[in-house]
């Protein structure tokens, strides 16, 4: 399996990184090394292997929905490219 | 006067215990030691005021009459711990000067134990890559050689431990970035069980992998500071709910009858003959010690690299699509709409190897190739941590090379990543697995650069890795070593 100029143009797209199309053919050329590599990984027989998600296994924990601190929006905020009256600004996306 | 950074953490304990030096002073010593080796890269941040405002604390503290081998004890942590009073950048443009509004636990349990901050390390990029050139303000140098990468991704760690301008740091591990550069600044890096350290505050890469850890002259010190940073988190919901543990406890017992493994494939072909000529060393030392060296097998871990390189992608797009620059972070200043601003922030604002990962991620994780790759990849992923269950059954520890090599040159590898992803193929199986291993300095190899002898352990048996490490560097004096020039005062 080969990547396309289309596949990475598309792939940048669903993770939402603008790529000029020097860039495009420089990750063309990387990816499919990358993936040549992972190859030999999809060779191995793995029928009736549970995946493993955690080293450990071991459920969810869940916790108690209680207030635990109080947020102090200022420091949190304070880090925003732009705001505006303790609202996060971002361009227009209702006309 | 007393050689400050040459003493061991508990020579300073006893210092400060005797009133003979204070923290103020022992603050102040390392700061100017960092000043004057500014051309290491090895901070990216440094607060002389915040620094002695915390030793201030530390000596009023035990003027009251409180005590601990930490308090008062200088280090520094790794850029991707984030701190309210240090910027926190994970080395990437796009956190560039963010002041975060809360401490990480390990930087918190650290503090509350006594220890100093005395600032923010180099490293890759969100912790990506294995040579510190891929940080965004600047490589980092191995003080051993100048001309060579102090590893990555926790390449300021190693290198600030190695010039002894901090006597601990942290780090982290999320396919060998503690130990891979531990063995190349030739310093003592360790990386405890998966889930015992807080990833609460640890600025994500791969979350099914990303382990805390440290740097330090030796793996007494390490021990010290590690009981004092592992600890259940609920802020961390895959944080392991386990009491805290005394890793220091095993360190007088002997490795005498112990088994050590050797893995059969971990001294292979792309193994150099400069790199096992110490590591078959070390293992003599063992032997000599009493220990048994017991021949073992791990026979997946060929895959560890392909099975790395779907799974800590495929997390990392994941937790890195939270850079959007609309609460925190870059934002482009041209954009025609709120999807363009998103992307052209992320393209100015992320580096080439963040890039390069969130988009293999997004593809193994996009409608059609989930199942092909990222359930694939961790189901070859528990045939890896199988393996190591196996071993464990025949021995008590695992021993074998870090790296196939001795550290490399600047730019060697920068132009070709998959060449770069291989210098972790003997660290990824562990990190897998998520066991305890570590990276402890065994000799030097071509042009004088120094090897490290890789020690794993099964699931929460730190102590008795830390006992195995400790045996050998009370046999050898490798861990002493101080690069030219960073010695004497």
């Amino acid at each position: 399996m080969a990547l396309t100029l289309e596949d990475v143009g598309r792939i940048a797209h669903l993770a939402r990184i603008h790529i000029s199309a020097q860039e495009t053919e420089l990750a063309l050329a990387q990816l499919n090394e990358i993936f040549a590599m992972i190859e030999q990984m999809r060779a191995v027989d793995t029928s009736g292997i549970e995946p493993m998600s955690h080293p450990l296994g071991g459920a969810q924990r869940l916790r108690d929905d209680v207030v635990t601190e109080d947020v102090d929006r200022e420091a949190h905020m304070r880090n925003a490219p732009e705001r505006q009256e303790g609202l996060f600004l971002v361009p227009r996306v209702v006309e | 006067m007393t050689q400050f950074h040459l003493a061991s953490l508990a020579e300073l304990s006893r210092l400060l215990a005797h009133g003979e030096v204070s923290s103020v002073e022992l603050t102040r010593a390392f700061l100017e030691r960092i000043d004057r080796h500014r051309d290491l890269n090895a901070f990216l941040d440094v607060r002389p005021e915040q620094s002695l405002r915390q030793a201030a604390e530390a000596d009023r503290r035990r003027a009251q009459g409180e005590t601990g081998p930490l308090l008062g004890i200088p280090l520094a942590h790794k850029d991707i711990f984030v701190t309210r009073d240090w910027a926190s950048t994970a080395s990437s443009r796009m956190l560039a000067g963010y002041m975060s509004p809360f401490d990480a636990t390990v930087v918190e349990n650290l503090a509350r134990a006594g220890m100093v901050c005395l600032g923010k390390l180099n490293c890759d990029e969100f912790a990506m890559g294995s040579s510190n050139e891929n940080s965004a303000y600047g490589p980092v140098l191995n003080p051993w050689d100048k001309g060579s990468v102090p590893g990555g991704s926790s390449g300021g760690s190693s290198a600030a431990v190695a010039a002894r301008i901090t006597p601990v740091a942290t780090a982290t591990d999320t396919g060998g970035s503690i130990r891979e550069p531990a063995a190349f600044a030739g310093v003592t890096g360790t990386k405890p069980t998966y889930g015992r350290p807080s990833r609460w505050g640890m600025i994500a890469f791969a979350s099914s992998l990303d382990t805390a850890g440290l740097m330090t002259v030796s793996a007494e010190d390490a021990a010290v500071v590690l009981s004092a940073m592992l600890a259940f988190d609920p802020r961390d919901s895959t944080s392991i709910d386990r009491p805290a543990e005394d890793c220091a406890r095993e360190l007088d017992q002997p490795v005498a009858g112990l088994r050590i493994g050797i893995p059969r494939e971990f001294f292979g072909a792309g193994l150099r003959s400069d790199v096992e000529a110490p590591i078959r060393a070390a293992l003599e030392v063992y032997r000599a010690l009493g220990a048994e060296l017991v021949d073992i097998s791990l026979p997946n871990a060929h895959l560890g690299i392909p099975v790395y390189y779907v799974v800590a992608p495929a997390e990392c797009s994941s937790n890195l699509s939270r850079f959007d620059g609309v609460r925190y972070g870059h934002r482009a200043a041209d954009y025609t709409d709120l999807t363009d601003m998103i992307k052209r922030s992320r393209a100015e604002g992320l580096g080439p190897e963040p890039k390069r990962r969130i988009l293999i991620g997004t593809y193994v994780l996009s409608h059609g190739y989930y199942d092909a790759y990222y359930i694939k990849a961790q189901q070859v992923r528990r045939l890896i941590a199988q393996d190591f269950q196996r071993a464990f059954q025949q021995c008590d520890v695992i021993a074998g090379p870090v790296t196939t090599s001795v550290a490399f040159g600047f730019g060697e590898k920068a132009a070709d990543p998959v060449s770069m992803y291989l210098a972790d193929l003997y660290t990824v199986p562990g990190s897998l697995a998520g066991i305890p291993s570590m990276s402890i300095p065994c000799g030097f190899g071509d042009k004088g650069r120094p090897v490290g002898l890789q020690l794993m352990a099964n699931h929460f048996e730190e102590a008795r890795m830390l006992r195995v490490a400790h045996r050998y560097q009370q046999a050898t004096d490798w861990h002493r070593r101080v690069p030219a020039g960073f010695g004497e005062d």
